[in-house]
């Protein structure tokens, strides 16, 4: 698993790799994005409500904090490590793991986002007699669309990115072929770098493209591309 | 944890603290570099911006990986990309505190007579601080974390009880433990002593 060696021609042997299994990596690739998929959808389905919930009340800035640090300081292997230890090798435990890591920007972004909106609108609103659920879904949900979607796009790509060590605790996917240098040499574990390298920076643009579509036109100036959660550390 | 202590922990930990200090003083020179650059010649800073996000997306296993043909089993690999991901993420923190710069403090300074090398270092650069410092937090941080996986490069840093211990058939808990344990303590440590210095250095906010 540790690499103590290397040889330079692996680095252009690997694109032959590539070359000679496209079916396979597909294969592998597609089982990675099953895996990130389900970790994506399981993080989303605990970190958004939290996020939007606390950014209407206004309460938890800490919260908020917290996780965008503790997201970033809990290392994936340790994370993976642990889980194995709890629930054992597969799929659940990575996708557990990779649901953790995926908490930290959507919590964060979706706080921000909410607890942004402009307490004048929000004022207006309530004078115009909306109720609390009516002033979330009309008015605070479409303003804060743009920091939600940076949130589950930076969470999108850190997990699909970090999918790969998953393999060590049988989680699939092209991390199979990286973690396993004995049965595909230097070349294939390159060659598997390289797709993870595409599917990552893919699934960036794809979700950058899909955020500018689906943000309200006036709010699409103020969408930045970034590595998302830098914002809130300004104060 | 005591019996690991001498013999694995403890230069596994020295090793990870001076991976991270220098991928984030690298990290940082280069960036603060950039982001002055672009404060002054303002149309590159969007394609640096977009550029950083891009390389943000590699993935960390990929890009030891790729460099290991190039450069061996050896610090190089590890220090390029965490050097990377620590400029990737300072470079839009030090350019957003750069402008945090009210315009009529500016003229104001203008208005003074300072020149403009002077405008930077006594009122732009002061003023930016409170950003610099929330990237850095963020930057150390991350350093911290995917130091972690640069164990896959010749098993350097607290990664490496923990890559060792993950290839037994029935993984070692106590490696994963504290190893885990230490890398998670060390990352909330630095993010505390830089937050302790924000305070100090920044006492015109308090």
């Amino acid at each position: 698993m540790i690499y103590d060696a290397a040889n330079a021609h692996a680095f252009l042997e690997a694109f032959r790799f590539i070359g000679d299994h496209p079916g396979f990596l597909a294969h592998k690739a597609l089982q990675q994005l099953e895996l990130s998929g389900a970790a994506i959808g399981l993080g989303a389905a605990v970190a958004l409500p939290i996020g939007i919930v606390l950014g209407h009340l206004h309460r938890g800035a800490n919260i908020a904090i917290g996780a965008s640090i503790l997201g970033r300081a809990l290392p994936i292997i340790v994370l993976i490590a642990f889980f194995l230890t709890v629930l054992g090798i597969g799929f659940i435990n990575n996708m557990a793991a990779l649901a953790v890591l995926a908490t930290g920007p959507m919590l964060t972004n979706a706080y921000d986002g909410i607890d942004g909106v402009d307490r004048d609108v929000v004022e207006a609103a309530r004078g115009m007699g909306m109720s609390r659920l009516q002033l979330l879904r009309r008015v605070e949900l479409p303003l804060a669309t743009p920091l939600l979607f940076t949130g589950i796009r930076v969470a999108a790509v850190t997990v699909v990115a970090t999918a790969p060590i998953a393999a060590i605790a049988g989680g699939g996917g092209l991390g199979d072929i990286i973690v396993n240098q004995a049965s595909y040499r230097l070349e294939g574990v390159l060659g598997a770098s390289y797709c993870v390298m595409a599917l990552s920076a893919g699934s960036w643009l794809l979700l950058l493209t899909l955020q500018k579509a689906m943000t309200p036109r006036a709010l699409r100036s103020t969408m930045v591309p970034g590595t998302g959660d830098d914002r809130r550390e300004l104060l | 944890m005591r019996a690991h202590w001498g013999d694995t922990l403890q230069p596994r930990l020295v090793e990870h603290v001076e991976l991270t200090l220098i991928a984030v003083s690298l990290g940082f020179l280069f960036a603060f570099g950039l982001a002055l650059l672009s404060h002054r010649i303002r149309v590159i800073e969007q394609p640096i911006a977009l550029a950083a996000a891009l390389i943000y997306t590699i993935p960390s296993v990929a890009a030891f990986l790729v460099l290991l043909p190039v450069y061996g089993v050896s610090t190089t690999t590890i220090v390029i990309p965490l050097t990377g991901y620590s400029l990737v993420i300072l470079y839009p923190n030090i350019v957003a505190g750069l402008r945090a710069a009210p315009q009529d403090v500016l003229e104001a300074a203008r208005g003074m007579g300072l020149t403009s090398g002077q405008v930077l270092t006594r009122v732009e650069l002061p003023l930016a601080l409170p950003a610099i410092i929330g990237g850095l937090r963020i930057a150390v941080v991350s350093t911290v974390s995917i130091a972690t996986i640069a164990a896959l490069i010749g098993g350097k840093g607290l990664g490496g009880p923990i890559f060792l211990a993950l290839q037994e058939p029935t993984p070692f808990r106590t490696e994963i433990y504290s190893a885990g344990g230490l890398v998670v303590a060390l990352a909330l440590a630095c993010d505390l002593v830089l937050v302790g210095a924000k305070r100090s250095l920044i006492r015109w906010t308090r």
